[in-house]
């Protein structure tokens, strides 16, 4: 039998309050193997009764090495880990990082392509809201939210299986464009979505928004103050809840963001429920920005015509000696990229995703670096749940709508 | 004494037990089915004919299941508890009615195990006992997650026993008997819900508290605590305390439709039916089936809340116990008390029928203060 070591709180002395030492405060593990921290996820609790007086994150359980495995892999096949990152936003991921690859290159991407990752990552963020909704429910033990919400979400995952084959590491978005067109049926795929959400998103509303337990859980929970979140780095809805009116979307806007009309919800009150109300409709407004650029999505190609960045298509390669010849190259050696660094950054659902990325003159980077949203989010927890009780602890966490592949990287 | 009264009384506790540890099996088939209709999904359905077999399926496995015990548990109260917690479940049943009674081998044989003429009182007790069980077993674990669970239970099952012992009292008040068997002939003409609609509705509540159903299931929060009082629990003493929740809901759903509901006697307006086809009076054997349409019906109603709200938070549980569901059955059993002594002294019906009016407007009222408590929390927002 292993031998059984009791941990002192003599350990964790730096971390906790004096009260801890004493036994007056207990010190309790949440997690890694916990079903509401949200993945590998723990957090050490310094408790009195119920009421949180210290809570310590400790991350790095789901550490893959992502970043430094980039550096290993030419600039197309390192897209494929990306996928990985934020396992809820992979195509969030494929773009933010594509698009670091855009700047560092300069390469063209034609005016469909660029509707087509709008589109999906739109998508995207609508199932990824939903996966955060069904959960954070879930933690509130509205068990029901969670499978409404998953069966929306499967729709959208089958119209990423219908696009790219896969329904979640899809590494659809590539440089210069994406994998190929969008088969036929998208369009109607995507017309379905959007015919059926709204009736969808009501019937979620109906369940949670007026729901006096519900309230009772999030109305004044984990209050996030607007100077908190910018001195974190807070972005994304939790930074729209607390009163800051910043997207990237709005604010820098990308992959012809700026045609579209939509609205950035904002509340002030940076409380769960606030987080709750902006996401909720982020919903709305993202599939609003769905429907216009399904509207107004160009025809054209979906690849950049750059042949030095861009693999030729399988058409081609049978008739041109260069197509054969830039396709081999491409896919044996890879682009190479100037000897620079830059730094790309788009709109998560999680907040502000950014791609560092810096160039050596060969085709694969020296240096990857993620600004992941779900870290610096995570990042106010001990802050704002300090007083509170251990469920609250649950539904703020759930709130603060972490995904530990994206912290751990 | 004759010996087979023994006999006819230990075959009525085997039977009850045997129909309470069936129930129990298939109330888990049903309540997941039921969430799996609301949850848009299917249930299990592999298992036997529309998933019948399930219920012995699961059996087979928590038996053979390895048992664990953690180290440094208290050993002896670590097994006792879950026997603690399922006994009481099983025996409480001994004082309900399930039916009038019916000729066998030339001797009346009576429905039910015990004609207690304190029914409720014991009612009351048994119920008490259950919280020992969930204290120990959260406390003898060593786990501190398990011991916030045994906790949280003790603190909520004592505040909830005295809004659920001032619901009895009403039932005990209309009914002018503390028999179980009195109460429910004292139904006949109609039934209590339809006097006190109010108190019914708050015995619902309560009870979900009572047997830690969800929107109050504080002691084994999964989402906070994992499993609760029954974290280190596995194989058959888990399969205890799964089994003991589960009795309690049936059983509580017995008290519920007995108290309240007509117990085994058929809706007072379809006795005369067809010459009183429907009447438990004359078939004696529709007294168990009205007893079990009842309980049914109100088991599906905890699933159906428990498919739709979040969990109360704890400290507001015992707020709402203390400072809204205590003033609110008080009032009630006040109201209850007062009719019933005005229309027995001033002969007026009209003073009778003013308790349900008015103890509607007392929950309405209660409602009304939890909303304005709310709204003020939220800064007008809601």
């Amino acid at each position: 039998m292993a031998q059984l070591e009791e941990v002192g709180v003599e350990k964790y002395k730096h971390l906790v309050s004096e009260r801890a030492l004493t036994g007056e405060t207990m010190l309790l593990n949440m997690g890694p193997q916990h079903p509401s921290t949200h993945g590998v996820l723990r957090l050490l609790l310094e408790l009195d009764g119920e009421i949180v007086v210290n809570c310590i994150p400790d991350v790095g359980f789901l550490h893959t090495g992502i970043e430094k495995n980039m550096e290993a892999k030419t600039y197309q096949k390192a897209e494929v880990m990306t996928d990985r990152l934020d396992y809820m936003n992979p195509i969030g991921n494929n773009l933010a990082y594509v698009m670091a690859v855009e700047k560092l290159v300069d390469v063209d991407v034609p005016p469909r392509a660029q509707a087509l990752r709008v589109i999906l990552t739109e998508l995207q963020r609508i199932a990824s809201h939903l996966v955060w909704l069904g959960t954070s429910g879930l933690d509130l033990a509205a068990m029901s939210m969670f499978l409404y919400c998953f069966r929306e979400r499967e729709q959208i995952l089958d119209i990423f299986e219908l696009v790219s084959g896969q329904r979640m590491m899809t590494t659809y978005i590539r440089p210069g464009g994406v994998w190929r067109d969008v088969p036929v049926e998208f369009e109607n795929a995507v017309r379905d979505f959007i015919k059926i959400f709204p009736k969808r998103v009501d019937e979620y509303e109906s369940l949670l928004t007026k729901n006096p337990l519900f309230i009772d859980r999030t109305v004044g929970i984990g209050i996030l103050s607007r100077e908190v979140a910018l001195s974190h780095g807070v972005t994304g809805p939790m930074l729209r809840a607390s009163g800051v009116d910043w997207d990237l979307r709005k604010a820098r806007p990308y992959m012809g963001y700026e045609q579209y009309d939509f609205n950035v919800p904002v509340r002030p009150e940076g409380d769960t429920y606030a987080r709750y109300l902006v996401r909720v409709r982020e919903l709305r407004e993202s599939l609003k920005i769905v429907e216009q650029a399904l509207n107004r999505l160009p025809m054209g190609p979906v690849r950049s015509e750059n042949r030095k960045i861009v693999p030729p298509p399988r058409s081609e390669i049978g008739v041109s000696m260069e197509a054969l010849i830039h396709h081999f190259k491409l896919w044996t050696e890879g682009f190479p990229a100037p000897k620079a660094s830059v730094y790309s950054a788009v709109e998560s659902p999680r907040g502000e995703l950014g791609v560092l990325l810096e160039g050596d003159g060969g085709p694969k980077p020296v240096r990857v670096h993620m600004r992941t949203p779900s870290f610096d989010n995570l990042s106010v927890l001990p802050e704002i749940v300090k007083g509170h009780l251990v469920a609250d602890l649950v539904a703020v966490l759930a709130s603060t709508d972490i995904v530990l592949g994206d912290i751990d990287r | 004494m004759d010996w087979t009264i023994w006999l006819e009384w230990f075959l009525k506790g085997l039977i009850l037990c045997l129909l309470l540890l069936t129930g129990f099996a298939y109330l888990t088939l049903y309540e997941r089915r039921a969430l799996a209709r609301i949850q848009i999904r299917v249930g299990p359905n592999r298992a036997g004919p529309q998933g019948l077999l399930q219920p012995i399926a699961d059996a087979i496995k928590l038996i053979f299941k390895e048992e664990l015990t953690p180290a440094k548990v208290y050993r002896f109260v670590f097994i006792l508890a879950p026997v603690l917690t399922v006994v009481p479940s099983l025996i409480i049943a001994a004082v309900i009615p399930l039916g009038t009674s019916f000729m066998l081998f030339g001797r009346e044989i009576t429905l039910y195990v015990a004609n207690l003429n304190v029914g409720v009182l014991y009612l009351m007790s048994i119920a008490s006992i259950a919280v020992y069980g969930i204290v120990l077993a959260g406390w003898s674990s060593n786990n501190k997650y398990a011991m916030l669970g045994g906790i949280r239970s003790s603190a909520q099952m004592i505040s909830y026993e005295i809004s659920l012992g001032l619901c009895f009292a009403i039932a005990i008040l209309l009914g002018n008997s503390m028999n179980l068997n009195d109460l429910v002939e004292a139904q006949r003409n109609i039934w209590f819900v339809v006097v006190q609609p109010a108190g019914a509705l708050v015995f619902m509540f309560v009870v979900l508290a009572e047997v830690n159903r969800a929107p109050f299931d504080m002691p084994e929060a999964e989402q906070e605590l994992t499993a609760g009082y029954h974290a280190e629990y596995s194989g058959m003493k888990f399969a205890l305390f799964f089994m003991a929740e589960y009795q309690k809901m049936i059983v509580v759903s017995m008290i519920g439709a007995t108290l309240f509901f007509g117990g085994y006697r058929e809706p007072w307006f379809m006795t005369g039916w067809l010459n009183g086809l429907f009447s438990v009076d004359r078939f004696w054997f529709l007294g168990p089936a009205y007893l079990f349409i009842k309980v049914i019906l109100l088991l599906f109603f905890m699933i159906w809340i428990r498919a739709t709200w979040p969990r109360i938070r704890y400290d507001r549980l015992m707020a709402l116990g203390w400072k809204i569901l205590l003033p609110l059955t008080l009032v009630i059993a006040f109201i209850t008390a007062t009719g019933i002594l005005l229309q027995q002294e001033l002969n007026n019906p009209l003073f009778y029928w003013s308790i349900p009016i008015l103890s509607i407007i007392c929950l309405l009222a209660a409602v009304a203060f939890i909303y304005r408590d709310l709204r003020r929390k939220s800064h007008g927002r809601f």
